[in-house]
């Protein structure tokens, strides 16, 4: 099989969706003519002319207002942000708008939107530059959040998420946009809010999501050395969260360590937690475990980032104590 | 005398006829919207639109009916120019499942697809970019439809707005922004919040075409109005009018309008805008008292109609708690 980077699984979709449906555009900063900040629209203007690939200036509260404002009259916007650190100066369009109006309207208009691009830490950006607003988003009824950890996933979940009728939020990583990855040249759909378990296990059961994912894979090849056998689940969507792949995971394993990049409070990690002890208390054998980015703004020093970031060094001690082995 | 008067009104007996009747309808339904408030029937935040009636009943004369509406939490009379039909915008104050947005909008989210108007917006200058948007949509499809985006003067020092006139005037998007001035933002006056006190000379940083227009008169509005929709309509881009105009009531219905005097509200008062149409009607002999009670009996039965309507209509029942959220109907919400 063909072998393709993340970001051109990316324009894959988006511009299969656009040649598919003449309602689908693409609007954001250096999208069109600069070819997208980190080339994921590469060649779209070309394609399909500046009508439906279209540089905004750097206003993002005013472009994510205009396109939800479009969704609402019939098109289905793909709207960029360079970075999600940016979507906070466009969070009460997001918030307010998307996320409310079919809501408010008593069922009157839908919003069929795409906020995408790069959410989380990227090397050394410092603190306005490095944050994971996933459980942000998660947390608002009206939206749906999706964190693709590989290409091949990120393809056919974007594409699900264009075809969604409701607002979706959909989170990459600078980091992952070089990603190589087998995907195939026939069409495929991914459906939103299915966790796809990425590796089978007995003994402990890793959950995370994102480009975080790796530092789990990573963990359990290193525990497999180790003779323990790790289960990762890949939650791939974290509005809706797919639970049940997770407690039925656990209720065979009997121990849940959870991998993400936020910070801790009310992170995608708490929530899982709760839901964990709700529906499977009798089957852990051992507290919840989590791996979470430092409780503090990431600093640009790479040992402090060293020391901030969810790591395979910390995922694999978390591993060890809840398997009582440190 | 009548037919001399005639020939000298630009306006037809008929638009005068629709223009007080949808003005009045408006101005009795906001009084009665005061009234059952005080009673506690209806709850939340109620920003009730006596006084700037002409701004509505202008811009529906010089839209039409494919055109889209957009704006803010000031809502109720919008969609009753348009033609809904007002039991619904009581029965949604009232909270009922029969209102037009099922009980889950309220005073400040009013919508009717039916009629093109898309809200009924309670963030201050969010429904700025939204109308851009809506434009965007309209150009994109290749229509000649035009969105009338209203705002309240409070929006045009948000951030908001500057973007989105930016925007709507780069990519000549059809939409027409219009600032009902009722030169209070709540209780901060115009003057307190910038120097910049002829709000229409902001558009002119757009080079966005701009002018002030008389809003407490129904004629200036239409004419602005037409004008701006036909620059609109040809591809010409967006316009941005000042309509000056009053609101006779406080901001919300709790509001003490300690920021105002009683003397400046009845002075504003003196040129209500429906004796203004009265006046001309009158004038060309198209109306008599007798046409006056008639008129205000039909306004007043479907005011009676829609307080009993929304009276008699019943809440939601619970299960609709989950309905209308996401348009997938198979969402797995968080139960616990």
């Amino acid at each position: 099989m063909r072998v393709i980077e993340f970001r051109e699984a990316l324009r894959e979709a988006m511009s299969e969706e656009m040649r598919r449906d003449s309602t689908v555009f693409l609007m954001g900063e250096e999208v069109a003519e600069y070819n997208g900040a980190y080339k994921v629209s590469k060649g779209m203007l070309a394609e399909f002319g500046p009508k439906r690939v279209i540089d905004t200036p750097i206003a993002e509260l005013g472009f994510a207002g205009i396109g939800v404002g479009a969704a609402t009259n019939g098109l289905r916007p793909i709207v960029e942000f360079m970075t999600f650190n940016f979507s906070l100066v466009a969070i009460d369009q997001v918030i307010n708008s998307a996320a409310k109006m079919l809501s408010m309207s008593g069922g009157q208009y839908n919003v069929p939107i795409v906020f995408r691009g790069p959410t989380a830490s990227a090397g050394m950006l410092s603190s306005q530059h490095s944050q994971a607003f996933e459980n942000w988003y998660a947390n608002c009824p009206g939206l749906k959040v999706v964190v693709p950890s590989n290409g091949y996933d990120a393809k056919g979940l974007l594409k699900s998420a264009i075809r969604d009728n409701d607002p979706v939020i959909f989170m990459e990583s600078e980091q992952m946009y070089g990603d190589k990855m087998e995907v195939p040249e026939e069409e495929y759909i991914i459906p939103l809010g299915v966790a796809d378990v990425k590796k089978a296990g007995t003994d402990v059961t890793i959950v995370s999501f994102g480009k975080i994912l790796k530092v789990a894979m990573a963990a359990a090849a290193e525990l497999e050395k180790e003779g323990i056998s790790a289960e990762v689940i890949d939650l791939r969507t974290v509005r809706p969260i797919d639970y049940d792949t997770v407690i039925n995971s656990v209720k065979k394993t009997n121990r849940l360590v959870i991998v993400e990049e936020a910070w801790p409070l009310a992170s995608i990690s708490s929530e899982i937690t709760f839901r964990v002890q709700k529906d499977a208390f009798d089957y852990l054998d051992a507290p919840i475990r989590r791996v979470t980015s430092a409780d503090v703004p990431l600093p640009y020093a790479p040992t402090l980032i060293e020391a901030s970031l969810p790591n395979v060094t910390r995922t694999v001690k978390a591993v060890k104590d809840v398997l009582y082995k440190n | 005398m009548a037919k001399t008067a005639e020939k000298k009104s630009k306006f037809s007996k008929e638009q005068y006829m629709k223009w007080y009747e949808s003005m009045l309808l408006m101005r009795r339904f906001e009084e009665k919207t005061g009234q059952v408030y005080v009673q506690q029937k209806i709850k939340g935040f109620c920003h009730l639109y006596i006084g700037q009636e002409a701004i509505v009943a202008g811009t529906v004369s010089a839209t039409k009916k494919e055109d889209k509406h957009i704006t803010a939490y000031r809502d109720h009379a919008h969609p009753i120019g348009l033609g809904l039909h007002p039991k619904y915008v009581m029965a949604e104050m009232y909270a009922k499942i029969t209102g037009c947005s099922k009980g889950k909008g309220g005073s400040m989210h009013i919508f009717s697809k039916e009629h093109n108007f898309l809200g009924g917006h309670g963030i201050v200058g969010g429904q700025v970019p939204l109308g851009a948007g809506i434009a965007f949509a309209e150009k994109y499809l290749g229509t000649d439809n035009v969105c009338v985006c209203s705002m309240g003067d409070g929006a045009v020092r948000q951030g908001a707005l500057h973007e989105a006139f930016n925007m709507a005037m780069t990519w000549k998007l059809p939409v027409v922004f219009i600032v009902e001035n009722n030169m209070y933002a709540m209780g901060t006056s115009v003057e307190r919040t910038s120097n910049v006190h002829d709000l229409w000379k902001l558009g002119l940083a757009y080079d966005m075409p701009s002018k002030p227009v008389d809003g407490l008169t129904v004629e200036s509005v239409h004419e602005a109005m037409e004008e701006a929709v036909a620059r609109a309509r040809r591809g010409d881009g967006p316009t941005f009018l000042e309509m000056k105009t009053y609101r006779y009531k406080g901001h919300s219905m709790s509001d003490a309008q300690t920021y105002r005097t009683k003397e400046e509200v009845k002075e504003y008062q003196k040129q209500d805008p429906i004796e203004k149409v009265i006046d001309t009607m009158k004038k060309n002999g198209w109306i008599d008292d007798a046409g006056i009670e008639a008129a205000e009996a039909r306004v007043k039965a479907l005011v009676d109609e829609s307080v009993q309507f929304a009276e008699e209509s019943p809440y939601p029942d619970p299960s609709e708690l989950y309905k209308d959220v996401y348009a997938d109907a198979d969402y797995p919400y968080i139960l616990e």
